[in-house]
């Protein structure tokens, strides 16, 4: 009974030596750690190609976007993050069509569940790769995804 | 006194006390009232509600295709599985063929959330049972299957990556050159988690003969998964109801007698080697072609009843869809498995130290937003 007493001491000091051991190897190897030391590695930080942050809306260099106002993506989101307000435009040769007042995006309701991106049949949304996306006011969250003065790309129906 | 108005030494001279909602060793808002004798736990009774975000009520507003992105709030470590698990109901109702190569990424997708599930719950055990160093070791292989999952999916957690008929989007170029040696690395240091928890003698007597529970028990309490596989009953579902592609692999389904804590620890580090044999298994030979099939705009399941099982990493999921023939369902039922192991705590933890009620707790792996839903 006492010889099973000590004995379970015994190994008890083993097996946390067994550990330490382990956790010495770790401490002498640095270049097995792989923690990253963020923020200080902002500069050669590089997120995933798919990595989703937010949803933007590209624009070319004449300041033109792709979105024809077609409400897929609206319909396709869960949480009614994405409002798109429509107005009618009169072209150059006297027809009226419908263009996009703004695309209004709510990134505090907002899954990044990718469906909108998906149901999109013109490219004109893709996610971006930001993440800091923390603020002060929630006011801020809601983001008007066109830019001002902006034009539907020539081409895209 | 306590908070609630109630005598803390009640009638019968029994100390009740509450652990949690903020209980670091509850892994989030569970809490539990228990009565005590001493120090021995009399018995423990589960207050829900605290994560309630109404998922299923919630999906009864939205499409077929809008639903799914819910379940991967439920039990956030196997999101991929509760996606596979929609989806197939979806499917079923829909009568699609899936495409053999979506089938293999699923297959593939769902068994690395499965080894990342395990690997988190082999850290937070070790944690709760006062071992610190596990969990950074459990972290940085997890670490590797989350950025295999993001490369691929585009997030590590919440992927929403299953839809009906198929997936997302193809996989990564890199995606099995990574997989490989995330696999590597995993064999390897396995042998290594051995060394620091499952040999220590301290651990050992912590778990062994704790918290255990009959198979004939575990079948009344409706548990399922790695908690009843512990106790020798065998219930996994990719063995009795084969579902997207498991019928085309091989692996063994882990059962111990033990029943108790130590069993429990020892089915999921096996079944962390079962998963990785399956995805060796898959991943040289993934079919070429269409990574989903074609389904209509607007999905609607014909009037009737779906259900459909999987295996997460913790247990049954049953999804269960009423349609009514509309573009939403009509009611949404998930069958949770953490909801049925938790309701066989209080006869698992009777006569046992408050103590070991951290330790019962641990091995049981409960994810609470999948018990409130």
């Amino acid at each position: 009974m006492l010889k099973d007493y000590f004995k379970t001491i015994f190994q008890a000091i083993q097996s946390l030596f067994t550990g330490m051991k382990l956790t010495g190897y770790y401490f002498t190897h640095l270049k097995e750690i792989q923690t990253e030391e963020y923020p200080d590695n902002r500069a050669t930080l590089k997120m995933a190609e798919r990595f989703r942050g937010e949803v933007i809306m590209p624009h070319n260099e004449d300041n033109e976007h792709r979105c024809t106002g077609c409400q897929a993506c609206e319909i396709a989101c869960p949480n009614g993050t994405i409002k798109i307000i429509t107005k009618q435009e009169v072209l150059a040769d006297g027809k009226k069509k419908k263009r996009i007042d703004s695309f209004i995006y709510h990134h505090d309701l907002c899954t990044l569940c990718n469906l909108c991106i998906v149901a999109c049949p013109s490219d004109a949304i893709k996610m971006g790769q930001t993440f800091e996306h923390s603020v002060y006011d929630k006011k801020l969250l809601k983001k008007i995804l066109n830019k001002p003065g902006s034009k539907l790309m020539e081409g895209v129906e | 006194m306590n908070l609630l108005g109630e005598d803390i030494v009640n009638e019968n001279g029994e100390f009740v006390i509450n652990m949690g909602p903020q209980h670091p060793s509850t892994h989030g808002v569970l809490h539990l009232k228990i009565w005590l004798q001493g120090e021995t736990i009399l018995r423990v009774q589960p207050h829900l509600g605290y994560i309630h975000r109404s998922i299923e009520k919630m999906s009864e507003s939205l499409s077929y295709r809008n639903f799914i992105f819910a379940t991967s709030r439920m039990d956030y470590l196997s999101a991929h599985i509760n996606n596979l698990a929609c989806a197939l109901c979806v499917e079923q109702g829909l009568e699609v063929e899936v495409p053999e190569r979506a089938k293999v990424i699923r297959l593939l997708m769902a068994e690395l959330t499965r080894l990342s599930s395990h690997q988190l719950w082999w850290g937070s055990t070790g944690l709760d049972l006062g071992a610190v160093t596990p969990f950074f070791h459990a972290f940085r292989e997890r670490e590797g299957i989350l950025e295999v999952i993001e490369e691929t999916c585009g997030a590590r957690l919440t992927q929403n990556y299953m839809v009906p008929g198929g997936v997302m989007m193809d996989l990564h170029p890199d995606f099995q050159r990574k997989t490989k040696a995330i696999l590597k690395q995993v064999k390897e240091k396995i042998s290594e988690y051995h060394e620091l928890l499952s040999g220590n003698i301290i651990f050992q007597q912590r778990t062994q003969g704790v918290g255990y529970i009959s198979p004939e028990d575990a079948v009344s309490f409706g548990m399922t998964g790695p908690c009843a596989r512990a106790s020798g009953v065998s219930c996994d579902v990719r063995k009795w109801y084969p579902y997207s592609g498991y019928e085309g692999v091989q692996f063994d389904e882990i059962l111990e007698t033990g029943g108790d804590c130590y069993a429990r620890y020892q089915v999921r580090m096996k079944e962390m080697m079962q998963s990785v044999s399956i995805i060796e298994q898959l991943i040289d030979s993934i079919p070429e072609g269409e990574i989903q099939a074609k389904t209509k705009n607007v999905l609607k399941l014909p009037k009737g009843e779906f259900y459909q099982k999987v295996e997460t990493a913790r247990g049954e999921l049953g999804v269960y869809i009423v349609s009514d023939g509309a573009a939403s369902p009509y009611r949404v039922k998930y069958r949770s498995p953490n909801f049925s192991n938790l309701s066989a705590m209080s006869h698992m933890a009777k006569g046992a130290k408050i103590g070991d009620l951290v330790a019962i707790m641990a091995t049981m792996d409960l994810i609470i937003p999948d018990i409130d839903r």
